[in-house]
C-alpha cells in the first residue's frame, strides 16, 4: 500500500507507479466497478489547515477523518451543509471515512434538497492528476468564477481524474432546534405528494423522506424543519395545517429522537445488514411512485422528497432492465462481486457524453492508472 | 486589450460563409451588412469594440446545431451571445467571428411546481424566469443586478451570482440540466429534472465556462417557493473596519441573512444625492436582509441589531414595512447608476475571504491615493464578493489605462489575501491577462485540456478567459487544420 504523507509524496507515488492504482480514503465506501492495482491511500494526508468560522470556510487535507471536521465545526456551532452519508452501515465496512472521499464521491445526505449536494459546498480542491502533476482549482471563497469549475468535475469523479489532496468547503451555522412532522400510513404516491407540498411551501423544509415499510412495519413519512426554536415551532404548526388533507400527523421535537431518525435516513440504516443488492436511483420526485412500482418491491426508502430512491433488490437483479428508459440515473451501491462485474455500477452514458467523459479521462490520466474502469 | 489578428482567409470568404448560413436560417436571422453587424460590436464592456463577420439569430436548437456545423466546417470562430450584458467582454467578437445570439430562444418550455423546476430556452431573461412562476408564489433565486436584461444563457456561461447568494447560492447551485450544442453541431443533454450527475459532473464544468465548451440552448432551473416575507435593517458605522467585524460576527452567531450589502462613504453620499435614499452621514453602511414570517423576521433582525449595538453604530434603522424596506434598498439598488451619473467608472469583481475585508479596504484606499483615482466600494459583504468602482475620465488620455492598472493591482491584492479575480462577472477579456496571478501554468493547462475535449479545434469563443500567449499554439493549430 502506498500511503503518502504530503502532496509531494503523493505526486511522486503517482509519477513512479508502474501499474494501476486503487485510490482510497478510509476504505469505507468500496463503490464502483471492481478495480485492481496497488492501494494508494490518502489517509496519511490528514489535518485541518484552515478554519475561519466568521468566513464560513474550512480547508482540510483529503485524508482528514470526517469526524474530525465535524467535531471542529460543532465546537463553533457550525456544520457541513450537505449532511454527508456514512456508508459503513449498509456496506458493512470498518475504518474511518475521510473528507476527501466524501468530496470525490459527491456524498450528500437528506439536507441535499435544501442546502445542495457536497459539490455545491465544495469551493476548492487540490489534486494530483494521472501524470503526477499537482493542480489547484477554486479556492477558499464561496463566489469564484475564475476559470473553469473543475471543483465540480472532481466531485463525483471517484478519483478517476485525479487524487484529491486538499478540499475547501463552505460551511453553515448549526441550528438551535429541529422538529419532524410524522405522517403515518400514506401510500408511496401520497407520501411523495405530501413531501412535494411541504417542499413547495415557504416553511423551509430541510429533509423529506418516506418509507413504505418503517421500523414498525407501517409506512411513515418524515418532514424536517430546522432553525431557531420559535421559528421551528411556528413552521411545524403551519406545515401541519397545510398538510391536513393527508390525515393526522404528529410533531417530534426531542433532539435525540430527531437526530437518530435522520441518521437512520441519511445512512439508509433500513438496509444495514440485509442481504439483497442495494440500488440508488435519482429521479424527479413525481416519477418516484412509478419507479417504485416498476421495481416491484416495497423494500425502498425515498429521500429528497422522492427524488432519491434506495431500493433493495434480489441478488443479481438488473434494476435498470426493470425500469427501461427513464429520466435520471441508477447506481448499484451494494452487490456481490460477481454482480458488480456483470452489471454496470454507474448508469451507462449516451455515446455523445461517454465520448466526452472518455476524452477527459484520457487527458487527466493518460496512462489510465487511477481507479481504472471504476465508473465504466 | 489585445485580440488575435483576424484570419485573412476567413475575411475573404465572408460571402461564402454568409450564403451557407442563409441556407439554414431565414433571411432576417443572418445579419451581415456592415452597418448592421455593428450592433454586435461589443457587450457591456464598451471600451472594446469590433464588428463581427456576421451575426446569426437562430430560433431553435436545430438551427443552432446547423449554424455551428457550418462554422465548424468552415473553421470560423463563433462567439455566443446572450443579452450582451457582460461586464467582462465575454461576448466581444473578432472581425473573423460569427456572433451566435440566442435572443429568439425565449420560450418557457415547461413549469413543474410539484418537482420545483422550470425549463426555458436560454435566451429568456433572468427576471422573466421568475416572472413566469410568480403567480404560483415561486421564484428563481440567482439575481444578478442586470437581471432585467441578462439572459439565462449568459448566466450559465458566467455562473452568475447576485445579492442573495449567501443563502441561495449562484447559478451552478440552481441549474439542474441543459441542452447544449457542441461546436461540431452535436446536440447533448446534461442533467435533467433529477438531482446530481450519474457519471462525471459535466454540467458543473459547463456552468461558468464562458461559452467556450458549447452553446446552451435550453436550461432546467430549480425554482423555490417565495418566503413569507423579507425585511432589511440598515446599520451605519463610522469605520469600515468595524463594519467588517460586525459582518463576521453576524455570520458567526448563526443568523443566515439572505443578503449583507456594504457601501462606503463615496457610495453612500453619491446614491443618497441621486436617489434621495435618506442615508445617514457615515463611513460605512450595511444593509442586512432576513426572510420568514413577520415574527421570524422580527426575531432575526432583533438578533442582528443586538450584535450591531456592540459595535457602536451611528444609525440602526429597522424596516417595519414594505415601504420602509424599499427606502432602505433604494440607494443600494441605484448605486451603479448613481456613480455613473458623476463619472465614468470601472467595476471590479474580486472576491476575498470575509476576514480580510478591513485590510483590503485599507489597501484599496492607499491605492486610490497612489493612483490619484477615486474608488467607491459597494459589495456583497456576506460572501466577500467586492465591487470596487474606480472613477476615471474616459475623455482624458491615459486615464483608462491608469484605471486598468489600478484595477489589476486591486485584483492581485484579492488573490494575495486568498481570494480570486472574479466572483460573478467572469474573466472574459477583461481579466484574461491576470490569470497567471491566480493560476500556475499547470493549473491553467488542465483547463485548456478540458476545452480540447469539448472543442478540439478551438473555435468557440477562443480568445477569452486565458491569456492569449497561453492559447496561441492551440488556436494556431486550429487555423492550420482549416
Amino acid at each position: 500500500m502506498l500511503a503518502p504523507t504530503t502532496e509531494t509524496e503523493l505526486s511522486e507515488a503517482i509519477k513512479s507507479a508502474e501499474g494501476t492504482l486503487r485510490v482510497r480514503g478510509g476504505g469505507t465506501r468500496p463503490v464502483g466497478n471492481l478495480v485492481t492495482g496497488e492501494v494508494l491511500s490518502t489517509s496519511g494526508l490528514s489535518g485541518i489547515e484552515l478554519y475561519e468560522p466568521g468566513a464560513l470556510t474550512i480547508v482540510a487535507k483529503a485524508g482528514t477523518p470526517v469526524s474530525e471536521i465535524e467535531a471542529a465545526l460543532a465546537a463553533e456551532n457550525q456544520r457541513l451543509p450537505f449532511e454527508p452519508m456514512d456508508h459503513r452501515a449498509i456496506l458493512g465496512t470498518k475504518g474511518t471515512p475521510t473528507i476527501g472521499a466524501v468530496a470525490a464521491g459527491n456524498i450528500s445526505g437528506p439536507r441535499r434538497i435544501q442546502a445542495g449536494a457536497c459539490r455545491d459546498s465544495l469551493i476548492g480542491v487540490r489534486f494530483v492528476d494521472g501524470n503526477g502533476t499537482a493542480i489547484k482549482n477554486g479556492g477558499r471563497v464561496m463566489k469564484n468564477v475564475t476559470g473553469y469549475d473543475l471543483v465540480k468535475l472532481m466531485s463525483g469523479a471517484y478519483g478517476t481524474l485525479g487524487v484529491l489532496s486538499e478540499v475547501s468547503f463552505k460551511v453553515l451555522p448549526g441550528v438551535e432546534a429541529c422538529s419532524v412532522l410524522l405522517i403515518e400510513d400514506l401510500s408511496v404516491e401520497d407520501g411523495v405528494r405530501a413531501m412535494s407540498m411541504a417542499l413547495g411551501s415557504p416553511y423551509e423544509v430541510s429533509g423529506a423522506a418516506h418509507v413504505p415499510v418503517g421500523l414498525d412495519g407501517k409506512p411513515i413519512t418524515m418532514i424536517r424543519i430546522e432553525g431557531f426554536a420559535a421559528s421551528v415551532a411556528y413552521r411545524a404548526d403551519e406545515l401541519r395545517s397545510a398538510l391536513s388533507e393527508f390525515g393526522a400527523s404528529t410533531i417530534e421535537s426531542d433532539p435525540e429522537k430527531t437526530s437518530a431518525g435522520w441518521k437512520w435516513v441519511r445512512d439508509v440504516e433500513k438496509f444495514a445488514g440485509t442481504s439483497g443488492d442495494l440500488w440508488r436511483i435519482s429521479v424527479k420526485p413525481s416519477d418516484a411512485p412509478g419507479i417504485v412500482a416498476a421495481l416491484g418491491t416495497d423494500q425502498v426508502l425515498l429521500d429528497w422528497g422522492g427524488g432519491l430512491i434506495w431500493a433493495e433488490m434480489p441478488v443479481g437483479t438488473d434494476a435498470r432492465a426493470k425500469l427501461g428508459a427513464f429520466s435520471g440515473h441508477a447506481t448499484l451501491i451494494r452487490a456481490l462481486e460477481a454482480t458488480r462485474s456483470e452489471l454496470d455500477v454507474f448508469q451507462p452514458e449516451l455515446p455523445s457524453l461517454a465520448a466526452i467523459s472518455k476524452g477527459l479521462r484520457d487527458r487527466f490520466d493518460p496512462r489510465g492508472i487511477l481507479n481504472t474502469g471504476l465508473m465504466g | 486589450m489585445e485580440m488575435p489578428k483576424p484570419s485573412a482567409d476567413i475575411l475573404a470568404k465572408k460571402d461564402h460563409v454568409v450564403s451557407r448560413l442563409l441556407e439554414v436560417l431565414p433571411k432576417d436571422a443572418v445579419i451581415h451588412a456592415e452597418e448592421e453587424t455593428r450592433a454586435y460590436e461589443c457587450d457591456a464592456l464598451t471600451a472594446y469594440k469590433c464588428p463581427p463577420l456576421a451575426a446569426v439569430l437562430p430560433a431553435s436548437t436545430d438551427e443552432v446545431s446547423a449554424v455551428l456545423r457550418i462554422c465548424f466546417e468552415e473553421g470560423v470562430p463563433v462567439v455566443p451571445r446572450g443579452s450582451g450584458t457582460s461586464l467582462a467582454g465575454g461576448a466581444l467578437p473578432t472581425a473573423d467571428s460569427v456572433i451566435l445570439g440566442v435572443a429568439k430562444l425565449n420560450e418557457v418550455l415547461e413549469t413543474n411546481y410539484d418537482d420545483r423546476y422550470i425549463r426555458v430556452q436560454s435566451g429568456r431573461t433572468n427576471l422573466s424566469v421568475s416572472g413566469a412562476v410568480e403567480e404560483e408564489e415561486f421564484f428563481y433565486a440567482p439575481d444578478p443586478s442586470s437581471q432585467l436584461a441578462c439572459a439565462i444563457s449568459g448566466n450559465v456561461a458566467m455562473n452568475s451570482g447576485g445579492a442573495h447568494c449567501l443563502k441561495y447560492g449562484v447559478t451552478t447551485n440552481n441549474l439542474l440540466g441543459v441542452t447544449m450544442v457542441l461546436m461540431d453541431g452535436t446536440i447533448v443533454e446534461l442533467g435533467g429534472a433529477h438531482l446530481d450527475a450519474g457519471g462525471l459532473d459535466l454540467l458543473g464544468v459547463v456552468c461558468g465556462s464562458e461559452g467556450q465548451l458549447g452553446v446552451v440552448t435550453e436550461a432546467t432551473l430549480r425554482i423555490l417557493r417565495k418566503p413569507e416575507g423579507a425585511r432589511p435593517v440598515l446599520i451605519g458605522f463610522n469605520d469600515n473596519e468595524i463594519a467588517g467585524a460586525c459582518v463576521a460576527e453576524i455570520i458567526k452567531e448563526g443568523v443566515l441573512p439572505v443578503a449583507i450589502e456594504f457601501m462606503d462613504r463615496l457610495c453612500i453620499e453619491t446614491t443618497d444625492k441621486f436617489a434621495n435614499a435618506g442615508y445617514p452621514d457615515c463611513e460605512a453602511l450595511l444593509i442586512v436582509e432576513v426572510e420568514g414570517s413577520d415574527a421570524e423576521i422580527d426575531f432575526q433582525l432583533g438578533k442582528i441589531m443586538e450584535i450591531a449595538r456592540k459595535y457602536d453604530p451611528v444609525e440602526l434603522r429597522e424596516s417595519k414595512s414594505a415601504s420602509e424596506s424599499a427606502a432602505i434598498w433604494k440607494g443600494r439598488k441605484s448605486a451603479f447608476g448613481a456613480i455613473g451619473q458623476i463619472s465614468d467608472y470601472m467595476c471590479l469583481d474580486g472576491t476575498i475571504p470575509v476576514s480580510s475585508l478591513p485590510f483590503v479596504l485599507k489597501r484599496i484606499a492607499e491605492l486610490s491615493e497612489q493612483y490619484g483615482l477615486e474608488v467607491g466600494n459597494v459589495f456583497h459583504a456576506g460572501d466577500g464578493n467586492m465591487h470596487p468602482l474606480i472613477l476615471y475620465n474616459a475623455n482624458k488620455p491615459g486615464d483608462l489605462e491608469l484605471c486598468e492598472a489600478m484595477g489589476a493591482d486591486i485584483l492581485r491584492l484579492c488573490v494575495e489575501v486568498g481570494g480570486c479575480l472574479t466572483g460573478e462577472h467572469g474573466v472574459g477579456i477583461e481579466k484574461r491577462d491576470l490569470m497567471f496571478s491566480q493560476f500556475d501554468p499547470q493549473d491553467m493547462e488542465v483547463q485548456l485540456l478540458v476545452k480540447d475535449v469539448f472543442d478540439p479545434r478551438w473555435l468557440l469563443n477562443p480568445a477569452k478567459v486565458f491569456p492569449l500567449s497561453v492559447t496561441e499554439n492551440r488556436r494556431a493549430l486550429a487555423m492550420a487544420a482549416e
